[in-house]
């Protein structure tokens, strides 16, 4: 499939190359702070383009995204706290606990639709919010200081902010080729013809549910793995990462950038959350313009920005 | 037996306010098919205004009566500038659109008040603790509570089952379109049904406003309470969310207050100190999956659409 050059493929490209010399010029300017600033960036965007791929694709709405990215940093987090600290074994722990939470909430939720669904995944993540906070021996309400990075044996310097920087590149882009292939797959099409019509594909032979499964505990895997980036990124981890209100961060950021589009999420990662970092800097009540600014892309931007750059380009 | 008495009044009377915070929010939601995240906000805006108007009048009743009619132009405004155009559209948008209204009520709340909490003292007359039944005291307060929550149910149910403004909101719960298309200004209902949920949210919020702070975000934990007793009750039924909020309301209370002592009765100290926040803090959770997977149209479904 030859991708056409179309403003929406422009500028995906133009953000890939962006994305990988930022590194250079961090180092040219010495400014630290955006090569940070940007680590953060690519994780959240993983973990928004993992929603993507049940909400964009899938037709899930999942309110309960959120949830993997405190499963994968507890993994590490409480690994490192019992002395595990080989990445070999924290990472592989961090994957597949998120693959199991989501096979089983997965099972449970898809029994329902729609509202529903909504709210029995928002139901789901807020019990493991809770089960978090009640972990008394890892911090509980407080939060898991991590207080030494997933050690690589030598491979990879987790600490070396460079090194991290493109470690959490490399796993964003890894996640964006694995989604494009599983979108483009027989697998995905039959994804994608479920979330349209459910009865004709269950007509024509497909176990609607057992697709749209396969699909869930996929994107919670993804997501897992956001989660053990993160607690590496902030060497720490909380339950707060698993508040709804963070789930609804996930959402906005895969609704703003245009849901079922390939880098939607990683243009409505970047745009909210340089969004919410600028307004910072120079107001301290950055929801007052942010609010706002998300009311009007809802009201005059369908499809997101990539919805809108798909319209300029035709016109 | 009588600490069990009391909690259960306390269940009663949580359950309540949710329900006055629910039925808002499954109106909204049963006939303009809307996901309002921000009904968490006007709940907070009520508590606000009544921190703010009893302090300048310094009466209590006058300070929530003004709070009441503030919260309910708030959302009459906030749906005529901003929500109505969402009607219609995608879950999704609406989720997204509300989701910023809670960053901007939030941030708006902390650069107007401040962002410490704020205290809503009670007056003298309604401190005093009430002897119920013989041996047993609840505060006078909590009683105004379900006797007030009791009366605005009771209002709500004659409103909607026997005034002609009810029977236009069933209707439009069962076929929005056709009484649209029967000549009924739909655009003014559904305003008015907004401005009714917001005030009643405004009114669960300054009632809670003395028992708890004041605070930014205290409109987020009990929102997805409410969201899921009107999933639990079934969406677009006010029976229903009666009586998912007084189950939910005691079940959470009485989960807090017992289960504790239960765990450790079965479990280690150490354990059951470890499990028992978590799983009072859980229940709710807990029963609306059950509930969802056994019955996923809730307990008591409006009537097909």
């Amino acid at each position: 499939m030859m991708p056409k050059l179309n403003a929406s493929n422009a500028v995906a490209a133009l953000l890939c190359i962006a994305l990988v010399l930022l590194p250079v010029y961090s180092a040219i300017t010495g400014n630290i702070f955006i090569l940070t600033l940007f680590t953060r960036i690519a994780i959240y965007a993983l973990a928004a383009a993992s929603l993507n791929l049940i909400m964009g694709y899938g037709g899930m709405m999942s309110f309960g995204h959120a949830a993997y990215l405190g499963i994968g940093g507890y993994a590490v987090g409480i690994l490192a706290a019992e002395g595990i600290g080989s990445g070999f074994i924290q990472w592989p722990v961090a994957l597949a606990v998120s693959a199991l939470f989501a096979l089983l909430i997965g099972a449970l939720s898809l029994r329902t639709r729609g509202v529903y669904f909504i709210m029995i995944t928002l139901a789901f993540a807020q019990m493991a919010y809770y089960v978090a906070s009640a972990l008394s021996r890892y911090g509980g309400d407080d939060g898991l200081t991590v207080y030494k990075r997933s050690d690589f044996a030598g491979l990879i310097n987790l600490s070396d902010r460079t090194q991290f920087y493109y470690l959490c590149l490399g796993c964003l882009f890894g996640g964006l080729y694995l989604i494009w292939r599983i979108v483009n797959s027989r697998f995905g099409l039959v994804v994608q013809g479920v979330r349209s019509n459910e009865q004709r594909m269950q007509a024509i032979g497909f176990h609607a549910n057992r697709y749209r499964l396969v699909c869930f505990v996929i994107a919670g895997t993804i997501c897992g793995l956001a989660g053990a980036l993160l607690a590496n990124n902030t060497d720490f981890v909380s339950p707060a990462v698993m508040y709804w209100t963070r789930s609804g961060d996930l959402m906005v950021m895969v609704i703003l950038g245009g849901m079922g589009s390939l880098f939607g999420p990683v243009v409505g990662a970047i745009v909210y959350l340089l969004l919410e970092e600028l307004l910072s800097q120079f107001t301290e009540y950055s929801g007052l313009i942010l609010g706002p600014v998300l009311l009007l892309i809802v009201l005059f931007a369908r499809g997101g920005i990539m919805g809108l750059l798909g319209r300029m380009s035709r016109g | 037996m009588y600490l069990v008495v009391e909690q259960l009044l306390n269940g009663l009377q949580f359950g309540l306010l949710l329900f006055l915070l629910a039925a808002g929010l499954t109106l909204v939601f049963g006939i303009m098919d809307f996901v309002n995240l921000a009904h968490g906000s006007l709940y907070m805006m009520g508590a606000y205004f009544a921190a703010t108007f009893v302090a300048w009048t310094g009466s209590f009743v006058l300070g929530a009566l003004l709070a009441l009619g503030a919260t309910l132009l708030l959302g009459i405004v906030l749906e005529y500038v901003a929500l109505r155009h969402l009607y219609g559209r995608d879950h999704l948008d609406q989720v997204l659109a509300t989701f910023g209204l809670i960053l901007f009520f939030n941030d708006a709340v902390r650069l107007i008040w401040g962002p410490a909490g704020l205290a809503l003292p009670l007056p003298a007359w309604l401190t005093v603790p009430v002897q119920i039944i013989p041996g047993v005291y609840y505060p006078a307060y909590r009683l105004m509570i379900i006797v007030v929550a009791l009366a605005v149910a009771a209002m709500l149910y004659l409103v909607v089952m026997r005034t002609r403004v009810g029977m236009l909101i069933r209707a439009g719960a069962s076929n929005r379109e056709m009484i649209g298309a029967l000549g009924i200004n739909i655009k003014l209902l559904f305003t008015l049904v907004f401005g009714l949920g917001a005030a009643l949210a405004g009114l669960a919020g300054l009632m809670q406003a003395p028992i708890l702070t004041v605070q930014i975000g205290m409109g987020e934990n009990i929102l997805i309470l409410a969201f899921v007793i009107i999933v639990i009750g079934g969406i677009g039924s006010i029976r229903g969310a009666f009586m998912a909020a007084i189950f939910v309301g005691i079940i959470d209370t009485m989960g807090r207050a017992f289960l504790p002592d239960l765990l450790r009765k079965v479990l280690s100290g150490a354990a059951a100190s470890t499990a028992a926040p978590a799983l009072s803090s859980m229940l709710i959770y807990l029963l609306m999956a059950i509930i969802l997977v056994l019955r996923p149209e809730g307990l008591f479904p409006a009537a097909k659409r």
